[in-house]
């Protein structure tokens, strides 16, 4: 089977095709990011009567952006012929910014958003007055920054300024 | 167990309306913004948690009608979420108690029998501990900060402490005992009052009554603005 391109698929594509289309819905609020790279996008299925059913999850419980995900998925599964398609939400498991993919962390620093990194292992602690790692500068590299916010444009991220080259930067806080 | 889900859900509901409240009005624009993206967390942990309470109950409710069609007395908040915000001080204690409080609650639900309060608590968790750090930081740098903070911050904690016995009372039907998640939370409480230099206040427990839908003369107001829009315009969706 030969990859269709956008736009080229055909009415009751398979689920793999499907999944790429949608996969392809790009996050709102970071528009370089794909809800695939995200890892927002759980699975794509079609049901008995042939509909397909899309399950996502959010990054966060107060997520503003889960309603525009879910119409930008509904639009573009009927721009391709799926008017029926479905998009359910589920909260387990828990999304982790360790799913965020490598070509999605990849985009986040071109893109000026330092990525995040590993999650801790193990139980979700609270640590009092413990130290940020370091958080790497986004545009030039340096480990020679500050944290400037607890919490930044979104909830998922804070804001930090670099030292080196003098620049505000979002981070991507991992959970 | 509905009149459980429903305490837990009306918890974060009420602290996000009270945190919304400090919106263009906190002491530096940082904080502002992160009043109010904890404020929404919070709403989106009480949405999960109304959705769960509307399937349990199987009687066609969904969210709004939890939020905006209730009345006061059927709100199950613990007294402590609805008190106002007072000065930053104040606003600061009610957090780093509550936060400390929701984080245990939470890790033992996550790890309950009861797979759809695992679900909401699961993903919660992750949040609450960054609740938990980013009040612990203020109250620390407040307490141990110069003579005015200080003495502000202790006068926090004096004002909100009486409400935070209502949080270990027996509750009918809960799956996790609230009185076993005291002695964590008495020891994150101490450890920041601690580095804060704050004193642990010695003052009478307020009786609460919270759960059974007794609130403080407080709690209408908020209510009557948490609701006004709804009640105007019914079924108003945006």
């Amino acid at each position: 089977m030969t990859a269709a391109g956008p736009g080229e698929l055909a009415v009751g594509g398979g689920r793999a095709e499907l999944r790429e289309l949608v996969g392809r819905v790009p996050d709102p609020e970071i528009p370089v990011l794909t809800i695939a790279d995200l890892g927002v996008l759980r699975d794509v299925a079609v049901d008995d009567r042939g509909c397909v059913v899309v399950t996502i999850t959010p990054t966060y419980s107060g997520c503003p952006a889960m309603d525009a995900i879910r119409a930008d998925i509904k639009a573009v599964l009927a721009e391709h012929g799926h008017p029926d398609a479905t998009v359910r939400t589920v909260l387990a498991p828990a999304w982790s910014t360790d799913w965020i993919t490598p070509a999605g962390r990849a985009a986040l620093a071109e893109y000026g958003i330092a990525p995040p990194g590993p999650r801790p292992p193990g139980p979700v602690v609270v640590q009092i007055g413990r130290s940020n790692a370091t958080v790497r500068c986004p545009r030039c590299g340096s480990p020679d920054t500050r944290q400037t916010s607890r919490f930044g444009s979104t909830a998922c991220k804070s804001l930090h300024t670099c030292a080196s080259c003098l620049e505000p930067f979002d981070h991507f806080k991992a959970i | 167990m509905i009149a459980y889900i429903l305490g837990l859900a009306d918890d974060a509901l009420i602290l996000a309306q009270r945190l919304g409240e400090w919106v263009s009005r906190a002491p530096e624009l940082e904080e502002d913004i992160a009043l109010a993206n904890i404020g929404l967390d919070l709403l989106g942990q009480a949405r999960g948690l109304y959705s769960y309470a509307g399937a349990v109950e199987g009687a066609g409710r969904a969210e709004d009608d939890f939020a905006y069609l209730r009345e006061e007395r059927e709100f199950r908040n613990c007294l402590l979420v609805e008190q106002p915000n007072g000065d930053f001080a104040d606003t600061i204690a009610r957090q780093v108690l509550f936060s400390a409080y929701q984080f245990e609650l939470y890790q033992a639900l996550a790890a309950g029998a009861d797979a759809g309060l695992a679900a909401v608590a699961a993903k919660a968790v992750k949040e609450v501990a960054y609740h938990v750090d980013h009040a612990a930081g203020w109250a620390i740098r407040l307490g141990d900060g110069t003579d005015e903070s200080h003495t502000r911050m202790q006068r926090g904690l004096d004002r909100i402490w009486p409400f935070t016995a209502e949080l270990f009372d027996p509750v009918p039907a809960a799956p996790v005992d609230p009185a076993g998640l005291r002695p964590n939370w008495a020891t994150t409480i101490d450890l920041v009052l601690a580095q804060a230099t704050l004193t642990r206040p010695d003052v009478p427990a307020h009786p609460g009554g919270g759960r059974d839908g007794r609130h403080t003369e407080h709690f209408g107001y908020l209510l009557a603005e948490l609701q006004y829009l709804h009640r105007v315009h019914p079924g108003a969706t945006w």
